[in-house]
């Protein structure tokens, strides 16, 4: 799923300044399971705001409005109403949400309430890791099912740097795996580390052409 | 007259070089200093493409110094600032002014820099990076056009002998070797059984290719230990710490030198490996000391 984190709430309070009357809108889909935009994300955002406009005397109303799929104008047109109120829209949604509010309600300012960062799963509670670069080329084959693309920070397509710390860390952080050191583990497991010998051709960046595009045929 | 350095690795009992690190600034009086202190007394001066993720005078620029002064370069070329195209046509430029080796390396992440928010490329790796050097060695761009003028380079890489774990960093190596390497220097290392255990791998898979060893002299206890916590792949055995730590005050760097020359004469003398890369970063001008306590000029 796409995982989102919220907004400093400065920068949230500065971009909805200008106005009196705002819609905040929540997706129900993946930044509502990664805690950022969901419905009760939207309810505490939007009370922060009112309190906030409030100790500086300058009141702001909030409406509420959570949509099950931001990303897609179906859903995002159920809120007609809402935003006909207001002057502006807060968007709680990943980047693609908030753009297809932006399409669908044109002569609306729409601003994100949150910053989306990557397509991942939940390691634990709480916590998410990213697991997917949507690179349009999938490796995962050769990979024993760990994505070297983003999982490596570097995005190394045939072993580890040399700067795998002890135990098999990544340089930068030591608190996160080294992707080529969890790959070796993986496939030697399985008896296939001959898979982790074979040569990757440099990548083709252009297995998606940007921006991003699909026709998709069906079955 | 310069030995090219291809010649050097046929020929040469013992291959010594030396690392350059280029200046933050375009006053180069220092570099050229260096050069001039230097390009006789080893085999090859071997420059860093924007060391640690800092940002510097470039590689290919300190190259040209230390071609017009004489000596002869080894041009570091890593992944992290560069596309495919920016780096053939920075080995194009390198080569058509004279510079015919290259240390093929994959670079520090922008993380470790003076830089950390700059976009890191990393559009090839070290291993398809020598796969593009043979490339254009065989007179072809990577996408396959003729290049007018043929190249040659001597190729290079590194390996990290004391990783943990060691086994992917093995597996990378063999890539490195089967992509085609006439030398590897390795990262620091301070242990011989180790360093032999590198060297028996390497040999198992090619018996040409010549190993340098790295050197890094450690001039105090402060410096140990920051180095056993911090630059990975590096491991300082306690008995050398002990050492370091009974030099008397003020003496760290001469100690440091001591026990540099010791191990290189140790690496010679017990044929370990073929020869030795020293680098001593900000201490350049200390490199002659470690040569003579060696023995090696």
């Amino acid at each position: 799923m796409i995982i989102a984190e919220r907004k400093p709430m400065a920068e949230i309070s500065r971009a909805v300044a200008p106005y009196k009357k705002v819609l905040v809108a929540g997706c129900g889909t993946c930044v509502a399971v990664c805690w950022a935009g969901g419905e009760k994300e939207v309810g505490i955002l939007a009370a922060q705001l009112r309190l906030a406009r409030s100790a500086e005397e300058n009141e702001i109303v909030t409406l509420e409005a959570t949509v099950e799929r931001q990303c897609e104008k179906e859903m995002v047109m159920e809120l007609r109403d809402k935003v006909s109120e207001v002057e502006a829209v807060l968007s709680l949604a990943c980047g693609a949400g908030v753009q297809t509010m932006a399409d669908v309600f044109e002569d609306k300012p729409v601003f994100p309430a949150v910053n989306t960062t990557f397509i991942g799963m939940p390691e634990s509670e709480g916590v998410w890791v990213e697991m997917c670069g949507a690179c349009g080329d999938c490796y995962l084959d050769r990979t024993g099912g760990i994505c070297p693309v983003v999982r490596c920070a570097k995005g190394l397509l045939n072993g580890p740097c040399g700067g795998t710390r002890k135990g098999g860390k990544c340089e930068i952080d030591a608190g996160k795996d080294c992707a080529w050191v969890l790959i070796y583990r993986r496939l030697e497991k399985q008896g296939r580390l001959d898979l982790m010998r074979q040569y990757n051709a440099p990548k083709n960046f252009r297995a998606v052409k940007r921006p991003g595009r699909v026709q998709a045929v069906r079955a | 007259m310069v030995t090219p350095f291809r010649e050097t690795l046929k020929t040469k009992d013992f291959i010594v070089t030396a690392e350059a690190a280029p200046g933050k600034g375009s006053n180069v009086a220092k570099t050229i200093e260096h050069i001039e202190l230097l390009k006789d007394k080893v085999d090859g001066l071997n420059v860093t493409d924007n060391q640690s993720s800092v940002m510097r005078y470039p590689s290919v620029g300190v190259c040209l110094l230390i071609e017009e002064h004489g000596g002869e370069p080894v041009l570091q070329v890593t992944c992290r600032d560069r596309n495919r195209l920016a780096i053939q046509a920075d080995l194009l430029f390198a080569y058509s002014r004279g510079v015919s080796n290259v240390l093929c390396l994959t670079g520090d992440s922008v993380d470790v820099g003076d830089h950390k928010e700059a976009k890191q490329v990393f559009d090839l790796d070290s291993v398809q990076l020598i796969h593009l050097v043979h490339t254009l060695n065989s007179g072809k761009d990577m996408a396959g056009n003729e290049l007018d003028g043929s190249i040659d380079f001597c190729i290079g890489t590194s390996a990290s002998p004391s990783s943990d774990p060691l086994e992917p960093q093995l597996i990378k190596v063999e890539k490195k070797l089967r992509a085609g390497v006439s030398f590897i220097q390795t990262q620091a290392v301070y242990e011989l059984d180790e360093l032999k255990r590198f060297t028996e791998f390497v040999r198992n898979i090619d018996q040409d290719v010549k190993i340098l060893a790295g050197i890094v002299p450690v001039i105090g206890v402060k410096m140990a230990a920051y180095m056993n916590e911090n630059v990975p792949g590096v491991f300082i055995p306690q008995n050398l710490v002990d050492e370091l730590a009974e030099a008397p005050k003020g003496t760290g760097v001469s100690k440091g030198i001591e026990i540099a020359a010791r191990m290189i004469r140790q690496i010679r003398d017990a044929r370990v490996c073929d020869g030795v890369h020293i680098m001593f970063i900000g201490r350049e001008d200390r490199v002659p000391e470690i040569l003579a306590a060696a023995g090696l000029v």
